[in-house]
Order: structure tokens, then sequence, then C-alpha cells
């Protein structure tokens, strides 16, 4: 029995944007039904170019309803741009997290998304034109894999399965998968992340470069993909104050991202006991 | 939630009341040894024969034949391995693809090298599109070689009967020892191991009304035997370890049941079956049973509805307090479909909407009407969601 949230039954039991859109602008499929999992997903734009209507259509499992349904909420009003910027994590967040190896249903309404405004931009989409397929089984690219690997600091071939359903099937491409992992996260012995080198303390200088390294690199990227910021305001031993940035500030999703993206990457990459607090309201920001 | 309707009874069965008063006291004042000399604790010993005695009739057998186990994944180690321990010369196991994990992945255990495994070679038979295996490919299989051949009675997902008199004649015309898990069998359908030429059986007690936790091997008289849980001489040496007496007792009286409820078992039950299977057949276009038509459990119906997918529709039903289960891969945690669905060449398309309903005596008339006023508007539903649910694309 899976542990789904309230939010993920509400939408799978009741989805609201389910449904076909006739003549849409944008208008894209991944999966296939012999995976278990399919998303269409239509959306028509307005005059101003902002997406006014978005449906799905999904084949899949609880989750993937979910998914697609709170896809279609994140994307309606937004331009095509803003909607460009939506990750399988805000999908996650909004059905206030997935069970780990759901991960992956999330992860197809992004695809989806992307997919569609890659054939509207006539671009190519990069995850499945331009990647080579690594896991056969489920018809999964390296490129996806990449992405993915990147954006969600995944570190095992569990999690890639996870995320993305590769290797989840004959298990032959484990292989090729950890050759993946190690070209994103560069080779585990020759370069060790910040938190397994630390076999002796920390300084506080030490600690304070470190964290100021981790939401360089790790945390910033990954608000600044959502029209947000972050900015280190103090460190006082393992407390570690910080203010949101951009949507972040506003965001209903605020304390979720400060405790589990900001807190976790910190704890993670630096120092276990690390606690953040957020001090944005402080500061005068919107 | 509504009432449950529980049609699951291939996973788990309801502890029987009649089993949980029979139990009842070996909890509580009843608590001796069995092994004891003094009275106190060899007086429990009698029920625990009274126990091997009920079981004993249920499957046509001598009670001295009946060795208890924790469970049907205990008794299967047993088996197997016991049989390799006695024919230390032999190496070779035939099974089939389509048994359940606990053989499947004990015979995969089994294949690894020692001390983990017994350095086996072993040999899996394909299924056809109905679940059944072929007699003749299963004779050709069979060589000096073979310890043991370990083949199910019925499967536990699809139902399908295998010809197990047939398999035994053949084990033993080349003096092959011969086992089948015959959990999803021993109280569905009648069984006289004296009739029939199978060396070890073996069974669990939470499939016919018992409690989990207990379970039975049946060895026949003159098998060569290593016990697999060496411990003290209970079971007659097969089996150390301090009986588990309120459990004994329990599954000794869910025989007894089985074997008083076995009209209603052939007749009410496939009855309630065959109209869930027709009605549901009628109701929705695209859907068709996976097994076979009527080598088949009595219980059991296990339904494809093509182009939506089978924790959908779990979940769905759970909203209306009805237990089913899944082959789907959404279902089995490992992104893949059931593998016996899979070993019988259903498409993915369709095992990935495959249900299982399996019954049991105390499934009503009104909890078939039930599922066949809820279960139709959801594959409706599910197909109005699904990018396929007119069907793939060309």
């Amino acid at each position: 029995m899976w542990d789904y949230t309230d939010a993920v039954k509400e939408h799978f039991l009741n989805p609201r944007n389910a449904g076909e859109i006739a003549e849409p602008d944008l208008d894209a499929t991944v999966g296939n039904i012999t995976c278990g999992d399919a998303l269409r997903l239509m959306m028509k734009l307005d005059d101003t170019g902002r997406i006014a209507d978005a449906k799905f259509q999904t084949f899949g499992c609880a989750s993937a309803i979910a998914s697609s349904d709170v896809l279609i909420d994140l994307v309606r009003g937004k331009t095509i741009d803003e909607a460009a910027a939506i990750t399988n994590r805000d999908i996650a967040e909004t059905l206030g997290g997935l069970p780990e190896a759901k991960m992956h249903c999330s992860v197809m309404g992004m695809e989806a998304l992307q997919k569609a405004i890659a054939q509207y931009r006539g671009e190519p989409f990069e995850t499945e034109d331009e990647g080579e397929v690594v896991c056969h089984c489920f018809g999964v690219t390296d490129k996806l894999i990449e992405q993915v690997v990147r954006a969600q600091g995944l570190k095992t071939v569990e999690e890639v399965t996870h995320y993305t359903k590769a290797g989840g099937g004959c298990g032959q491409c484990h292989g090729r998968i950890e050759e993946i992992l190690a070209k994103v996260r560069g080779p585990a012995p020759a370069e060790p992340s910040p938190a397994k080198s630390a076999d002796k303390p920390l300084t506080n200088i030490e600690r304070i470069r470190r964290i100021e390294e981790v939401i360089d690199t790790e945390i910033r990227p990954l608000l600044q993909a959502d029209g947000g910021d972050i900015e280190l305001v103090d460190v006082i031993g393992t407390h570690v104050q910080v203010a949101f940035r951009g949507h972040c500030a506003w965001c209903r999703m605020r304390d979720f991202t400060m405790d589990g993206t900001v807190g976790g990457k910190l704890r993670e990459l630096v120092d276990p006991k690390i606690e953040v607090e957020d001090v944005g309201g402080h500061l005068g920001d919107p | 939630m509504s009432k449950v309707i529980y049609l699951d009874n291939n996973a788990t069965t309801a502890v029987a009341d009649e089993v949980r008063q029979a139990m009842e006291p070996f909890w509580t004042e009843l608590y001796g040894n069995p092994s004891s000399i003094h009275t106190f604790g060899g007086q429990v010993a009698r029920h625990v024969d009274v126990a091997r005695q009920q079981l004993a009739e249920l499957l046509g057998c001598h009670p001295v034949e009946v060795v208890f186990t924790s469970c049907g994944t205990e008794s299967d180690n047993a088996a197997l391995r016991g049989a390799l321990a006695a024919h230390p010369g032999r190496k070779h196991i035939l099974t089939t693809r389509v048994e359940h994990p606990a053989v499947l992945n004990l015979c995969h255990m089994l294949a690894k090298e020692p001390p983990l495994g017994a350095a086996c070679h072993v040999t899996e038979l394909s299924v056809d599109n109905q679940g059944m295996l072929s007699v003749a490919e299963m004779g050709n299989a069979l060589d000096d070689e073979t310890a043991v051949v370990s083949i199910m009675w019925a499967n536990n997902e699809t139902g399908t009967v295998f010809p197990v008199e047939t398999i035994g004649a053949m084990c033993r015309d080349r003096g092959v020892c011969f086992h089948t898990d015959a959990v999803q069998a021993v109280g569905k359908i009648p069984i006289d191991l004296s009739a029939m030429p199978i060396d070890m059986l073996s069974l669990s007690g939470h499939k016919l009304h018992a409690p989990k936790g207990i379970g039975a091997l049946y060895v026949r008289r003159g098998t060569r035997f290593h016990p697999f849980m060496v411990g003290g001489h209970q079971e007659r040496n097969r089996r150390g370890g301090t009986e588990a007496v309120p459990l004994i007792v329990a599954l000794g009286e869910a025989a007894e049941l089985a074997r008083k409820r076995m009209d209603d078992e052939q007749t009410r039950v496939p009855a309630l079956r065959d109209r869930l299977e027709r009605g549901l057949l009628a109701q929705c276009p695209d859907a068709h049973v996976n097994g076979h038509p009527n080598q088949r459990l009595p219980n059991t119906t296990n339904i494809s509805f093509e182009y939506v997918e089978g924790e959908a529709i779990l979940l769905m039903l759970n909203e209306h307090g009805i237990c089913a289960s899944s082959g789907s891969a959404c279902t089995t945690g490992s992104l893949e479909p059931s593998h016996v669905l899979r070993a019988m060449g259903v498409p993915y398309t369709a095992a990935h909407g495959s249900i299982r309903f399996s019954l049991s005596v105390y499934n009503t008339d009104e909890d078939i009407d039930r599922v066949l006023e809820v279960l139709p508007p959801i594959i409706r539903r599910l197909r109005e969601i699904s990018p396929f649910g007119r069907g793939p694309e060309a």
C-alpha cells in the first residue's frame, strides 16, 4: 500500500483538469502504454501568449494522475517562459511529496511540459530527440537521466530508477547509469563530496565558506529555475540564517523549501547538525 | 469507509470464528509445552495430535506425514533444501516460471555457489497464454541429475490448476522427488494425497481461514528428507522448534472447517465468481480473463481491463471498501508487471490493467452486486482520463 498524501488522493480521485482541448496550441505525449504510464498535455494560449487553458489525459497509477492534475494547475495563467521553469520538484511539492519510488510520475509531468514547449518553439526535445537510449525497457535517454541527476542531486542507481524508471526492468543498464552518475557528480573517490571528507570538525571559517559554496552551486540554481533566489544572512555555529528572494519569498511552499531543500542540502553537504532559519521576513521584501 | 467487501482471499483470509474460539484456551490457561513430562504440559500434546489428524483428513494422508511449520515459505524451503540434502549427487531443480516467489527466489538462491546456495542448475518451464504448462516439455526436462521437481498445484494470480497427478506420475516413473506448492489449492479444491503421486506438499494456514504464522509440509512416508530447521526432536525430528500450539490447533480447526465447507467451495463460490466475471465482461468492453477457462480454482478470476492501470482501479475500488489486487507494475513495486502474466505472454498493455478477484465462502451475492455496480463506471472514468481510452493510437 502506497503512503499517498491527502493531496495526491484528492487530485487522483477528483481530478479537475482531465479532458481534451479542441485545437490546442501545444500538445505533447510522453511515455507509452507498454511502460505503464503515459501523459498527454494540451495547452491553449490567449492573445497575450499566456496559457489560457490546459488539460491532460493520463494512463497510469494514482500518483501519475495526481501529478498530471497539479501540473495543469501550475501552468495555467503562465507565459511559456514561466511555464518552462516548472520542474518535477514543483509538482511533487504541490502534492505534499510523493513516495520515493513514485517520483518518476512527477518527472513524467515535467517531461511532457518540456516536450510541448520544445515542439511549440520548434526546438529539439533534448531528453527524447538528442539523447542516447540508456534504458531500453523504459526508453529512457542519457539526457533525461543527466538532467534529473543534476536537478535532484541523485546519488545511486536506485534513486535514478525511482525518478526516471531507468534501470527498473532487466537491469542491464545499471553500469551505464553508474557512469552517468559519475560523470554528473564527479567520480566519487577522486572528488569526494564535502560531507564525506569531513573527518575532522570544520572551523567556523571553513564552515561558512562551504555553506556559501553549497548555496551558490547547489541551492541557488534550483531556486532560480523557479524564479526565486536566496541570500545568506549570517552563520552562528551550525545555525544558518538565510532569506528567500524573488518567487520563493512569497511561495506557499516556502517552509518546505527552507527545511527540505536548503536545510537538507546544507546538512548533506556541509554538516549534519545544521539548522536553517528563515529570516527573510525581517528584511522588508514584499 | 463503507463496509469492507473482501475479494482478496488469495492474499490472505479472515480467521474463522470457529478457529479463533478453538485456539483461544491455548493463548491463556493451556500454555504448557507439549514435550513436557508433567500432565500440565503433556495434555497439550493431545491437542496437537488432534490438529494433525484434522489436517491429515483434509489432505487424505496419514497424520505422521504432516509436519507443522511457520508458513508456506518455510515449507517450500524445507522441501527443496530437504530434497537436495537427501540426494547429494543430484544438482538439478525443475520448476516453472510462474511459481510464487517463495519457490522461485529460493531456486535462484539455490543456483548460487555455497554457502548461500547449492550450486544447482535450475530449469524453469514456460507456460502458454492460459498459464498452462506442457507435460511433454516437463518430461523432457527431467534427467538423472534432477533432485526435485517443484511445481505449484494452482497459481495464486490466475488460479490456473496444473495437472499435478500427471506430473507426479512422471516423476515417480523416473524416481525423482516431486514437491508441490499447494498453498492456493488446499481448502479450495478436494485433495486426496493417498491417491496422488506427490512426495511433498506445502500449505499455509492463513489462506484457509487460520491465522498467519502457521503452515505445514506434507512429507510422504518413505520420502528421503533432511530437516531444514534443525533443533529439538519435535515433529519427529523433521522440524526443530517448540510447537506453536495455538496456531497448530487453529490450523487443525480450519482444516476441519474447510472439509465441511468443501461443497460450498465447489458450488456456491464458483457460481459467485462466474457471475462476477460474466457481469464485468458484459459491462466492460476490452476486458478479458487471464488464466485457464476451466482448469482453474473455483474462487479466482483475473481480468485485464485494457487501457487503464491496475493501481488506479484498486485505489478507486478501495474508496468503496472493495479489496482486490493487481499484477500491474505500480502494485508489484518493481516497475515491471507480474512475472506470471509476463510468462503467459499477456501484452504489457493488458498486464498493467489486470485485477485479481479471489473469493471465499464468506462472500455473498450482495458483494458481487456491489462490485458490478461500482467497477464498470470506474473503468469508464479511467478510460476517459486515459489518452488510450479509445484504444491505442495506430
